[in-house]
């Protein structure tokens, strides 16, 4: 016996925080999964840290979604009752942890637009994002100073750690571009200013970015094809697989509560 | 990347036996005194305490996966972000029970290399798998539980950096305590289901728990050094009982059954529970428990797969004091 899938009203607002409700939830997962297998005792702190902030903003995001819509849906069945082409994560995060540089690099390149985009949204026109993106914004400057602080170590470090930075950089920097569009369901929220518009964020992203690259000697690709598609749902292959996980248990017991 | 120790002890001075400093150190312990770091200790009681805190402090770190198995299936958000903050927790405790350790001139390092050379030991309990959810909630219950019924004396260990140590995991531990017995009502007062997974841990749990305290006090091969010097300070038998007589409540308050059908009261009140397979415990510790080779390889491919980024680190941080070292000569 399996729990089927809810049905969401996406309204623009509810479409636009569930958007960013499953990216916290998705990168905090991805987080969570090093938690007793990273490179050493401080990183298995450090990493579950910036994981719980994120599940802590993705409760918040859903939370505040599920009031909007006001169809009896709550942040457990946003989360665990919907399936891959329901959510609408930037592809970036359900990218697969890889090695500590490749996590560190996805790290990386969202907190620094993530970071951005919350200082930003501090001045929404809707009350309860601007008080998540208040806090929100805190910690994500938290994870930039972490994550920036290994780009650098890793890039100037050795010349493994160096090869391997590199190689997640020219990975995952085609999955970067999604993180400045917006459809129209978005562009409405921008015109009355509920939401801000991501485009602008990108020239302060690039300088942030590119300063940090540089100090580790790293370079940033050329390519400037971007795959899109995660916030309209449709996915790489590896969140399947993430969400079979994750919605195991919820999915297997009609009527439980946990 | 692993810290120094704290202070690096004159092992030939310390390690003479000397009569009559063994008498005053003995006669400061019985005055109930702290002894601290840079104390005059007797080299066996020294090699005891290391042994004991790094083995605990391995006991924390391979602690983490059994319920790190669970962190990316937990059946809601509540309690995912639980988990993993408790998981955390775990691996704070290791390390500050490492650096407990290293205050009696053992280094993370070497320690960490014997537990997964496989020379150390940690807590039995974490060679037993986790298979449903309704293990977490036994684990945060009853594993959890038997470790605060043994860490409490510890908070007045002779020692004090292992006493203070153990006054913040005590504190911690109760904290998960609490939250694993939720689970468990959550399961019990849930769906038919829910209810059977809940028993189904139980019966696998109950008895390994008990071994958690280590073997009969006749067979006990540290105890009486270990209680002369106030590192212990109630047997094993004397902590499993407490242990068996505060938890029978909980179990029949939640309607699970203990799955010992001779378990009975005697007229002192005390639940006196059916013999214990000490064959199995002996297994366990000598590597044949379910999981004692997955742990184990789970830790060595950590330590494995992150060398080269305490490599890096630690290549960086050396480039950055010779940058440092040419500015200042400049």
């Amino acid at each position: 016996m399996t729990v089927a899938n809810i049905s969401v009203s996406e309204t623009p607002l509810v479409l636009y925080t569930l958007r960013r409700a499953d990216d916290a939830l998705i990168l905090g997962h991805r987080l969570s999964e090093w938690c007793g297998h990273a490179p050493m005792l401080e990183e298995d702190m450090a990493l579950a840290n910036m994981g719980l902030d994120l599940l802590g903003q993705a409760r918040e995001l859903y939370a505040y979604a599920a009031r909007v819509e006001g169809k009896g849906n709550d942040e457990d069945k946003l989360a665990y009752l919907r399936d891959a082409r329901q959510y609408r994560n930037l592809l970036l995060l359900e990218q697969p942890n890889g090695d500590f540089a490749r996590t560190m690099v996805r790290q990386f390149l969202y907190s620094t637009f993530a970071d951005l985009y919350w200082r930003a949204m501090m001045r929404s026109g809707d009350a309860t994002l601007a008080a998540i993106a208040a806090r929100s914004e805190k910690e994500s400057a938290y994870h930039v100073r972490h994550a920036s602080e290994w780009i650098v170590r890793l890039g100037d470090g050795t010349e493994e750690s160096h090869r391997r930075a590199q190689s997640a950089i020219d990975e995952l920097w085609a999955f970067t571009g999604e993180m400045f569009a917006a459809d129209d369901s978005e562009r409405g929220l921008i015109e009355v200013g509920v939401a801000v518009d991501p485009a602008g964020l990108r020239a302060p992203w690039l300088k942030a970015v590119s300063e940090v690259a540089r100090e580790a000697t790293l370079d940033l690709p050329g390519n400037d094809w971007m795959q899109q598609g995660g916030r309209d749902g449709r996915h790489s292959e590896h969140l399947g697989h993430l969400l079979s996980e994750m919605q195991s248990v919820p999915r297997s017991f009609p009527g439980a509560a946990w | 990347m692993y810290t120094q120790a704290l202070n690096t002890p004159d092992r030939e001075d310390r390690c003479v036996e000397d009569a009559a400093r063994a008498a005053q150190f003995q006669a400061r312990i019985d005055a109930e005194e702290r002894i601290e770091p840079n104390d005059w200790m007797p080299s066996a009681y020294r090699k005891t305490l290391t042994r004991q805190i790094s083995q605990h402090a391995h006991s924390e770190i391979v602690g983490m996966l059994p319920e790190g198995n669970w962190i990316t299936r937990a059946p809601s958000l509540r309690r995912k972000a639980a988990l993993l903050a408790k998981v955390q927790d775990e691996c704070g405790h290791g390390l500050y029970l490492y650096a407990a350790a290293e205050t009696l001139g053992a280094s993370r390092e070497e320690l960490v290399d014997l537990m997964l050379a496989g020379k150390a030991k940690y807590s039995s309990i974490f060679n037993y798998p986790t298979l449903s959810w309704a293990d977490i909630g036994t684990i945060g219950w009853l594993v959890d539980g038997a470790a605060i019924m043994n860490q409490i004396p510890l908070c007045r260990c002779s020692y004090g950096p292992y006493a203070r140590a153990m006054i913040r995991v005590c504190k911690e531990e109760s904290f998960h305590q609490r939250q694993g017995f939720e689970i468990m009502l959550t399961l019990c007062r849930g769906t038919e289901a829910q209810k059977a997974m809940a028993q189904d841990a139980l019966d696998r749990w109950w008895w390994p728990v008990l071994m958690m305290f280590g073997p009969p006090d006749k067979l006990s091969q540290h105890s009486d050094a270990s209680t002369r010097w106030k590192i212990k300070r109630f047997s094993n038998d004397e902590l499993r009982q407490k242990f068996v007589d505060a938890t029978v409540p909980q179990a029949q308050f939640l309607g699970l059954t203990i799955p010992d059908p001779g378990m009975k009261q005697n007229e002192a009140g005390n639940w006196v529970y059916s013999a214990i397979d000490w064959e199995e415990f002996n297994q366990v510790i000598a590597g044949n428990g379910p999981c004692n080779r997955d742990r184990l390889a789970a830790r060595r491919k950590a330590h494995d797969e992150g060398a080269w980024v305490r490599e890096a680190a630690q290549a960086y941080a050396e480039k950055r004091r010779q940058r440092t070292a040419l500015q200042a000569a400049e």
